[in-house]
Order: structure tokens, then C-alpha cells, then sequence
């Protein structure tokens, strides 16, 4: 390794040990998500409200989905009666995305089988970007938990803020959906350790630079889809590229 | 107004379809956990997603207010300057960011 050496992986100076403080930890990392979360959340409510749907549908639906986004959609086909049928479709082509999580979510951190399948009904892209700018030494099922919940929380509260505010304000304050906007590029600088990790960064900047201009409407998803395209044929030329060598990757099936 | 029963519908709708999207990969992939090729996709993956994540959040923000777009690349780049420049504290990085976009959007 000849490059500049990035934080290597022995310095766990503040590596929360005890139960206490993973928890802590867990809702330490909510916070920078919640910035994003709550004000999603006051919108979903207001929305609620203003099509004239009962107050409970939001803090309903954000137990029943959780998924920030496609909650906005689904307000404004429910107040306009849109067919079962094609609800069905828009949440399944919206949250279609959270698939590609699968391979590198810390699931296999958790033990106990509910708090697996709590840990997985509250996967959303906060929750995901978050534990993937975590180094995996620093890892733990009560920080994982703690964070979920905590940005549940957030989401519930803010729709419940919102449903309040609903009839009392004019509108909420222009533009701080950008949170959103600004975590994200936080947490990809976070996750950008060294450099090795560049072609990763190439290939999913090409992803998403093609998704953008082939479905505007769909990039996320398009680009995703074409990242693991990308990666899937990186990994098949490393296996090449490994095949001379003794056979150490290529084992275990 | 929609009836009660047809909220209830689609509540029920909305749960199974996004938890059956995040549960089953979970499944389908757990023989694979030690497959070289599953190996390589969970060490590749979390850095582009973020990459990508942060950009369709930027082009959202800019298709949804497109008067909005300098104001949005200006509130980025300050965002990643501060995150950099203090020292990675990720709250106050999006405090900053969302606070220099929120006043550009209503001052202008």
C-alpha cells in the first residue's frame, strides 16, 4: 500500500462499549437524520390535513410504511379515491430501491428475531445512509436500534406537528426539505475513507449521471440498478484478474 | 371524503408491499453472505449509494423548484466545505447547509 495512510482501522478511541452507550450513541446518530426527517414529517401532516383526510392517516401511515417519500404520494391518491390496484403499483415501483440495501445493511448485527424484523420494517434511506458511513468495528445492535426508532419518532412526531399546524399556519417554512439534500452529501464524504474506495465512487457517478438522463422521472431507482450492474461486472473482472493467482475468492459458494 | 374501510385497505397495502421490498433480498440473500460476489457488493456498495442518494436529493430538490437550482448547488458546496472543514460533525454540517439554502430560497 503505497498511498497516504487514511485512518487505519485500530483507532477505536470512541468506541461506545457498553449497552448504555451504544444506545446513546445510536441516538447521537439520529440526530443529523432527524434534521431531515422532521420537517418531511410536518409536511406529510399538513398534507393530511389539507386533503382533507382524517387526522390519524398520517401518524397511520407513517407506522404502516415508514418510507418518507412514497407517504406524500400516497396522501394525495387516498384523498382522490385512486384505485387499490394502483396504489399497489406506485409503492412498489417507489420503494423498489430498498432491495438493493439488502447487500450491505449491518442486518446480521441484530440477534433477536423481532428486533431483525423491526430493524428491517424501518430500513429507510436515512436509516441505511447513516449506518453505511459507519466504520464496521463501531457497529452495534442497540446503536442500529436505537437510531431506527429514534428517526420513527421524528417521522411520527413531525406528521403529528403537522396535522396540529395544519389549519393554524399559512405554510411551513420554504426549503427545509434540503436537509435531505445536505445528509446525503454529508454521509458520502463520511463514507469516502480512502482510496480505495474511488472506483466505487466513478462507477456510481456514471450510474446516476446516465439514470439522470435516460429517466429523469425514475433516476434513483434506474441508478442503482445500474450500479450494481457496474459492480457486478467489476466483480467478475477482479475474479478474472484473480484467476492466475491461487484460488482465494473464487471458493466459497 | 374516502371511506374508512378503504383507508384501512390501503394502509394494509402500503405495509406488505414495503416491507415484503425490504424483507425479502434479506432472505434471498442469506446462503450468499459468504459468497465472494456478496462479499464484494456489501464492500462496494455503501459509498456509491450514498454518492447516488446524494445527488437524485439534489436533482429532486431542483426539479421541484427549478429557480432553486443555484441556490441548491451553493447550499452543496458549503455543506461539504463545512463538513470538511470542521472537523465531519454531520449535524452541524446540514445545520449550516440548510440554513444557507433555506435563507437563499426566501431571500431571492
Amino acid at each position: 500500500m503505497s498511498l497516504p495512510a487514511s485512518l487505519p482501522a485500530s483507532v477505536p478511541a470512541s468506541v461506545p462499549a457498553t449497552r448504555r452507550q451504544q444506545l446513546a450513541a445510536g441516538v447521537r446518530d439520529s440526530f443529523s437524520a432527524g434534521l431531515g426527517i422532521l420537517p418531511l414529517g410536518v409536511a406529510l401532516g399538513l398534507m393530511v390535513v389539507q386533503a382533507g383526510l382524517p387526522w390519524w392517516l398520517a401518524p397511520a401511515l407513517s407506522l404502516s410504511a415508514f418510507a418518507g417519500s412514497v407517504e406524500l404520494l400516497v396522501v394525495g391518491m387516498a384523498a382522490t379515491v385512486t384505485p387499490l390496484g394502483a396504489i399497489a403499483l406506485t409503492v412498489l415501483v417507489v420503494n423498489f430501491r430498498h432491495v438493493f440495501y439488502a447487500f450491505s445493511f449491518p442486518l446480521h448485527v441484530v440477534r433477536h428475531p423481532l428486533a431483525k424484523a423491526y430493524a428491517v420494517y424501518a430500513m429507510i434511506d436515512e436509516a441505511y445512509a447513516v449506518n453505511a458511513a459507519l466504520p464496521e468495528a463501531e457497529r452495534s445492535a442497540p446503536r442500529l436500534l436505537a437510531m431506527q426508532v429514534a428517526c420513527e419518532a421524528y417521522w411520527i412526531g413531525g406528521g403529528l406537528a403537522g396535522v396540529a399546524l395544519g389549519t393554524a399556519l399559512p405554510g411551513p417554512v420554504k426549503g427545509l426539505e434540503f436537509a435531505l439534500c445536505a445528509l446525503f452529501t454529508a454521509l458520502a464524504l463520511d463514507a469516502v475513507r480512502s482510496r480505495s474506495e474511488l472506483p466505487s465512487v466513478v462507477l456510481a457517478g456514471a450510474s446516476v449521471a446516465a439514470a439522470l438522463v435516460l429517466t429523469p422521472e425514475a433516476a434513483l431507482f434506474t441508478a442503482l440498478l445500474l450500479f450494481l450492474a457496474l459492480l457486478l461486472a467489476r466483480h467478475a473482472l477482479a475474479a478474472r484478474r484473480n484467476a492466475g493467482r491461487p484460488q482465494e475468492v473464487a471458493g466459497s459458494a | 371524503m374516502p371511506s374508512t374501510p378503504y383507508l384501512l385497505a390501503v394502509l394494509a397495502i402500503v405495509f406488505g408491499i414495503t416491507f415484503a421490498l425490504r424483507a425479502v433480498p434479506f432472505a434471498a440473500l442469506r446462503g450468499l453472505r459468504t459468497s465472494a460476489t456478496a462479499r464484494h457488493l456489501a464492500m462496494w456498495m455503501p459509498v456509491g449509494i450514498l454518492a447516488i442518494l446524494a445527488v437524485t436529493a439534489l436533482h429532486g430538490t431542483i426539479t421541484a423548484e427549478p429557480r432553486a437550482a443555484l441556490p441548491a448547488l451553493l447550499a452543496v458546496a458549503v455543506t461539504a466545505g463545512a463538513h470538511l472543514a470542521f472537523g465531519r460533525r454531520t449535524i452541524l454540517s446540514v445545520g449550516i447547509g440548510t440554513t444557507v439554502y433555506v435563507v437563499l430560497v426566501n431571500a431571492f
